[in-house]
């Protein structure tokens, strides 16, 4: 247990930088998907390419997706780009169908009440559908934060630095306790994660607790 | 007013229409409509469903985009206008209130103020003005439309409907998800709030009741979307224009015609009563019959008892209370009503202010009705005599 005081400022500056790698893709991704998802609703014709097309991109490997990143972007190999522009990726993949779902299970009638009262489209979308989506978004951007906490775990492997450093480094070096300090730590954030978006979804959803 | 001129909507790729379609794919949801509803005046559309009665209403804010003929709001054609802005000039209610779940009853309220632009000080002051009128207390107002009843959520739909004050209502099968008692009581309130505002109002069910009660005016559709009869709901009941509205305003017209006549003119019968509280002595000593009628402090009839049962002062929990009362300017439906209700027979009639006025007997309410009223109305009366009880 040693090791992991004297190596606490490590753990900590790794812990950062894991939580930003996975956190800001995940805002990045969500304002990307929140358009795609809407068009997806909007025009159902669409919507198998939009909801499709984005699935498929979740199923490239992500240290593949690593690895191509430069080349495509005409980056750095080391560059933190690639890893938050894979990971903005993943999660456009994972919230595109959320994205839809959720403005789909805003009831019909009420949609309809909001029209008639006299709200346009983008208007009704803002003050509306979203406020209403709110539960399933937040459900599946859970999803999503977990995701990215666990695949941002992979770029130690094209060395950039982060909690997934202990996992590889303790496998080369046969040190279990590192190894699982990196499971603990990935584990920690992302419950941390789950947490703060449990948090915000209680904070804009008032009105889902009344009457119960 | 709301003009409709030879409106129709025809939806493509539906179902041929029934027997006489032309067949070409399309269903009619609306056929040829031509209708006016007079300004400050509820008219009232009612039919069977499928018979386009939604499809119009929506028509009138542009929910529905018809496919020939024109609609008109005082003059203007609706075709002309923006939509947004003609919907927001056009109150709108609907089955189950539609509210937002997410705004409190106070912001539900306030939306159209607020898309109106008004500031949120303004629209608020002006929701809980308009939730004090359709009978809600202040205490609901922040309050999210989960924790509402079915009435009350009713009420919150027809408060956000006149909150920005529109001359123009559309109300699409309110009142017909709640339970019948309080249906009724937001029934009655419509009509009372309708005094004071005078809207212009365009009421959609399929319940005829409904129809008659509410109505200043009934247009009955047929499925396809065809006008079968427009008419004041007296002549609707008294002169079915076809076999088809004959049986779509049902079997007890005869009876239900009599809420539209002028009280009948009979003479009341003095009633002798007790107050809530006189022994048994004098409830017998009072009586003539085997019921007597029980009055409060105030004059009020409260129920009936039969006082050779009584064994202690008269108690609230002693009453007889099915009867109704009828007030002295009713129509003979409710004389009849509180005749055919009372356990003794004798219909409670009772001032403007809610006082004793004496009571009637079926017999004689059917004996002052007017010729033209149906034998079976009057059978109905004399069957009312078995009633009283030694």
């Amino acid at each position: 247990m040693t090791w992991v005081w004297e190596h606490l400022g490590d753990i900590g500056g790794y812990a950062v930088s894991h939580a930003l790698l996975a956190g800001i893709p995940l805002l990045v991704g969500l304002l990307i998907a929140l358009p795609l998802g809407w068009l997806a609703r909007r025009y159902p014709p669409v919507a198998s390419v939009i909801v499709g097309g984005s699935s498929l991109l979740y199923t490239i490997p992500s240290l593949a997706l690593f690895i191509l990143m430069p080349l495509v972007l005409g980056s750095r190999i080391l560059d933190a780009i690639n890893v938050y522009v894979a990971m903005t990726i993943y999660t456009v993949a994972l919230l595109v169908r959320t994205v839809a779902d959720a403005l789909g299970a805003v009831p019909e009638s009420t949609r309809q009440a909001a029209t008639a009262m006299g709200y346009r489209g983008f208007g009704r979308l803002v003050a509306v559908d979203l406020p209403l989506a709110v539960p399933v978004l937040a459900a599946g951007l859970r999803v999503a934060a977990v995701s990215n906490v666990s695949i941002v775990s992979v770029a130690s492997l094209i060395g950039y630095p982060q909690l997934g450093y202990y996992l590889t480094d303790g496998y080369q070096r046969s040190f279990p306790l590192e190894i699982g300090v990196g499971i603990v730590g990935c584990l920690l954030l992302a419950l941390l994660f789950d947490g703060a978006i449990r948090v915000g979804e209680w904070a804009l959803t008032p009105w889902a607790r009344a009457g119960r | 007013m709301i003009r409709f001129e030879g409106v129709t909507k025809r939806y493509a790729g539906g179902p041929a229409p029934t027997a006489d379609g032309s067949g070409d794919g399309s269903a009619v949801a609306v056929d040829d409509l031509s209708l006016t509803a007079p300004t400050g005046q509820i008219t009232v559309l009612v039919g069977p469903s499928g018979c386009g009665k939604t499809t119009t209403l929506r028509m009138v804010n542009r929910m529905v985009i018809p496919t020939s003929g024109t609609i008109t709001l005082d003059g203007r054609d609706t075709a002309a206008l923006d939509a947004a802005e003609l919907r927001r000039g056009i109150g709108y209610v609907i089955q189950h209130a539609g509210l937002f779940p997410h705004r409190t009853v106070v912001d539900n309220v306030a939306t159209v103020p607020r898309l109106l632009g008004w500031d949120k000080r303004r629209a608020r002051d002006r929701a809980m003005e308009v939730l004090a009128r359709v009978g809600l207390d202040a205490t609901y107002a922040s309050r999210y439309p989960a924790q509402l009843s079915g009435g009350q959520q009713q009420r919150v739909g027809v408060a956000r409907a006149l909150a920005a004050d529109p001359p123009v209502l559309l109300m699409d099968e309110p009142f017909s998800a709640v339970d019948p008692v309080v249906r009724e009581q937001l029934q009655a309130d419509l009509l009372t709030l309708q005094q004071d505002l005078a809207k212009t109002i365009l009421f959609v069910t399929h319940d005829i009741d409904e129809a008659i009660t509410l109505g200043d005016q009934i247009a009955v559709l047929r499925v396809g979307g065809r006008l079968a009869q427009v008419d004041t709901p007296e002549r609707l009941l008294a002169a079915p224009a076809d076999d088809f509205v004959a049986d779509f305003v049902g079997r007890d017209r005869g009876y239900r015609a009599l809420a539209f006549q002028p009280p009948p003119r009979v003479d009341l019968t003095v009633e002798p009563t007790v107050p809530l509280g006189a022994t048994p002595a004098q409830a017998r000593a009072a009586t003539s019959d085997g019921w007597l009628l029980v009055v409060d402090s105030a004059g009020m009839p409260v129920g009936w008892v039969r006082p050779d049962q009584l064994t202690a002062a008269i108690t609230p929990t002693d009453l007889h209370r099915g009867g109704t009362v009828a007030r002295r300017d009713a129509p003979p439906r409710a004389y009849l009503d509180a005749a055919l209700s009372s356990p003794s027979g004798r219909g409670v009639i009772a001032e403007a202010d809610g006082r004793l006025a004496g009571t009637v007997t079926a017999r004689a309410v059917v004996a002052a009705l007017p010729h033209g009223i149906p034998d079976g109305a009057a059978t109905q009366g004399d069957s009312a005599r078995k009633a009283p009880r030694p």
